[in-house]
């Protein structure tokens, strides 16, 4: 212990409240159109249609999970097809470190969901409550009618937000059209209701209570991202060189030995997460960036150039303190780090395009039934026999037209019919049993392992695939 | 952006552990997360009223809401049981040459007939159904049937087995021991002759001693031409299948002494329903007739 004089800390502290006071300039600005951006194709999106045929859903983007199939505008994805999931999971953490070395904590700033529906809750709050001062004035007060009055009309503001954020995520499970009669004439599965219900008081606690407990105490984010910065990682910063030793008095003795910063606390009153950003760079901060418009606007108002708060990087700081120029934005997102990221990035991104578009809309996949490998047949040709999954990606049946190709001495043979010909409805994975018979004493028969290719053609448009498999003999 | 740490000296504790000059803080938790703390104690604690938990000398404290994960299978299987109710109905009352026709009856038999197969058929037959090749189990994959490859004689089969003492409608065929009335040169000649018939090496000469003595002892149940009766059971020793063994040891044991498998009958141990299912299974295995 390195202070053992000391009387010993609290072990839990008590949270803070956090009034952030309104603020206007560039970044807000910027917020706001995310705040629209994102929110907007979170509520919207299930509602938008797509047509694809009478035999498939017209809801544009659907998680159907009953039927297992994920719609995304005219792309399809069957659980075979996982890895387009797994590419895009691959392209977003290449996409974390991209922006974390570039701009920092950008993503908690502007784009992840606990800071816009905080951002969106404090709207709110001040809206029915007022600005930082007046909240703080009610804070204080003991309950009185007008205190309740206020704080009921918010929750319920809060509420209704909250059960629309539960309420949407429902709807890219299902027919949002039909979801939503159902769930006002209370026939909805009780599913639907516990999941609204769940996110719904997720939403309205994490918004309006924890806010910046859930960044600083829930998320794993802020510990991970500080690994992914150096220094040319762009982030908000003070320029403790320019704004040292901070003080009120302009007309005092020492004036001109004070620095530009004038101690008025703005950047700490409008910060959502409650902290003084001229402490330098600290976990709490999800750089919003709020505190550069506040100092900005005070900045102004004295007379002094802005960008006392700023983005910068850790460069930039040894530079300055040189009395040299800080590199241009530009150089710093332009580096060796990032331009790899950049390019990995697209290069999986390529990589899925041209997967979607090359993939067939029929598709087989072939698996030999090893339990037994083989049998004997009473004229002793040896049958081996196959599960073969036949997929039709069309929105109506097709006939699929099944042959082999290799060994003449062996021939195909459909479980339940005498053609060689299934018929597979429209959008559905069929599993169908397959015999393929080798001749007796012929080498097939014989022989530990023939390899071949099932063929799987569809008589409607000549398209057709293959997948290779194996045929085991009495050797084996 | 400064040199000034976050915290002066002082400020907070640390745990005095330092790595390369960081130094780590004991800040103190929130208040919220003990309070979190707390309510899942409270949780637990009532989790173990309400629910089974403590461990007894015999079992374990029942929990004030009496569940029991036994009692919650035990349901599901009671309603699974009503949900196959009508299903079950219709599959008794169907012909069982339209079941497979029936995309439901064929759709049900497949997986509750497997069911029923794995866990009273795959001792003898196995997982897979392709028996124990020369060893008496038949495969029940190949197109040759004892008994007939129907779905009607599959269905009887099953229903009634075979050669047991159980049941009087049992199929029942029984070989003589042919060591006992033949001479050694003799069931070494009917062995070449079955050899030769089934398209196996044979010695040429032995072959057509045997075919007389076939002629005189065999070919009463297993037919002039060797292809067996399936209404006697007697096997086909014209193909290629041999449930005992088609080598001269093997063929020579069995005119010598017979075989004489058995397999119970199911009439008393499953329900009409189940035995349907599993006729209709086994005969979409590839050898149904």
């Amino acid at each position: 212990m390195s202070s053992t004089d000391q009387t010993p800390e609290k072990l839990y502290a008590a949270r803070e409240p956090i009034f952030p006071r309104r603020v206007s300039g560039k970044f807000r600005n910027l917020k706001w159109w995310l705040m629209a951006f994102t929110l907007g194709i979170y509520y919207l999106t299930p509602w938008l249609r797509w047509d694809r045929g009478p035999k498939l859903p017209d809801q544009a983007v659907l998680v159907d999970l009953a039927n297992r199939r994920f719609f995304f505008f005219w792309i399809e994805i069957w659980p075979h097809e996982f890895y387009f999931v797994a590419g895009l999971l691959i392209m977003a953490g290449l996409g974390l470190f991209l922006f974390t070395s570039a701009l920092g904590r950008v993503w908690c700033g502007y784009a992840c969901p606990q800071t816009v529906w905080t951002d969106l809750f404090i709207l709110v709050e001040r809206w029915v409550e007022g600005d930082r001062n007046k909240r703080v004035k009610l804070w204080r007060e003991k309950w009185n009618a007008k205190k309740i009055r206020l704080r009921l009309t918010k929750w319920v503001l809060w509420f209704l937000i909250a059960v629309a954020t539960g309420g949407a995520w429902v709807f890219y499970f299902t027919d949002a059209p039909t979801l939503l009669v159902d769930l006002l004439t209370f026939s909805a599965h009780p599913v639907a209701y516990t999941t609204i219900g769940v996110l719904a008081m997720t939403t309205f606690v994490f918004g309006g209570f924890m806010r910046e407990q859930v960044c600083i105490y829930m998320c794993p984010w802020p510990r991970i991202q500080a690994a992914m910065m150096d220094e040319d990682t762009l982030t908000v910063g003070y320029r403790t060189w320019r704004g040292e030793p901070r003080g009120k008095h302009r007309k005092a003795e020492n004036a001109d030995q004070l620095g530009d910063c004038i101690d008025c606390m703005a950047c700490v009153n409008v910060c959502p997460m409650g902290i003084d950003i001229r402490d330098g760079q600290q976990l709490a901060c999800i750089t919003c960036a709020l505190c550069i418009d506040a100092c900005d606007d005070v900045m102004d108002k004295i007379g002094k150039p802005r960008g006392l708060i700023d983005y910068m990087a850790l460069t930039d700081e040894t530079r300055e303190r040189a009395g040299q120029e800080p590199k241009p934005i530009i150089k710093h997102i332009l580096r060796p780090r990032t331009i790899l990221y950049t390019t990995l990035w697209s290069l999986v991104g390529i990589g899925l395009v041209v997967a979607l578009f090359i993939r067939p809309d029929l598709d087989v996949t072939v698996s030999p039934v090893r339990n037994p490998t083989y049998v004997t047949l009473s004229d002793g040709s040896i049958r081996n026999t196959y599960d073969v999954r036949l997929r039709n990606k069309h929105g109506e049946d097709r006939p699929f037209h099944i042959s082999i190709s290799g060994d003449p001495a062996m021939r195909v043979q459909i479980e339940g019919t005498p053609y060689e010909t299934v018929t597979v409805p429209a959008d559905t994975q069929m599993l169908q049993r397959v015999y393929v018979i080798a001749a007796p004493g012929s080498d097939a028969a014989r022989e530990e392992r023939t390899e071949f290719r099932f063929w799987v053609e569809d008589n409607t448009n000549g398209d057709r695939t293959f997948a290779d498999t194996v045929f085991n003999g009495t050797e084996n | 952006m400064t040199d000034k740490p976050t915290k002066k000296p002082g400020d907070v504790e640390t745990t005095g552990h330092s790595w390369d000059g960081i130094e780590e803080f004991n800040n103190p938790l929130p208040r919220w997360w003990l309070w979190t703390f707390y309510a899942t104690i409270f949780w637990g604690v009532l989790y173990t009223i309400a629910y089974p938990a403590w461990p007894l000398i015999s079992g374990a404290t029942p929990g004030v809401l009496g569940y029991s994960t036994r009692a919650e299978v035990a349901a599901d299987i009671t309603r699974f049981e009503e949900l196959n109710a009508p299903i079950e109905a219709k599959l008794e009352a169907a012909d069982l040459t339209a079941i497979s026709a029936d995309a439901e009856l064929a759709n049900y038999t497949q997986n509750a007939g497997a069911a029923v197969f794995k866990t009273w058929c795959a001792q003898c037959h196995g997982a897979g159904a392709a028996g124990v090749q020369g060893q008496g189990y038949p495969n029940l994959l190949d197109d040759d049937w004892l008994w007939g490859g129907s779905i009607e004689d599959i269905h009887l089969t099953i229903s009634h087995g075979i050669r047991n003492e159980e049941d009087p409608d049992a199929r029942y065929s029984e070989m003589p021991a042919f060591g006992e009335l033949l001479a050694e040169e003799e069931i070494a000649g009917v062995v070449q002759y079955v050899r030769q018939i089934s398209g196996q090496e044979a010695d040429a000469a032995l072959a057509t001693a045997g075919e007389t003595v076939f002629l005189d002892n065999c070919a009463a149940c297993h037919a002039d031409d060797g292809t067996g009766d399936r209404f006697q059971g007697a096997p086909n020793l014209t193909d290629a299948i041999w449930l005992y063994g088609g080598s001269v040891d093997d063929i020579t044991y069995t005119v010598e002494n017979a075989r004489f498998g058995v397999m119970p009958s199911w009439t008393s141990r499953l329900s009409e329903a189940e035995i349907r299912a599993v006729a209709a299974y086994v005969h979409g295995l590839g050898g149904g007739e």
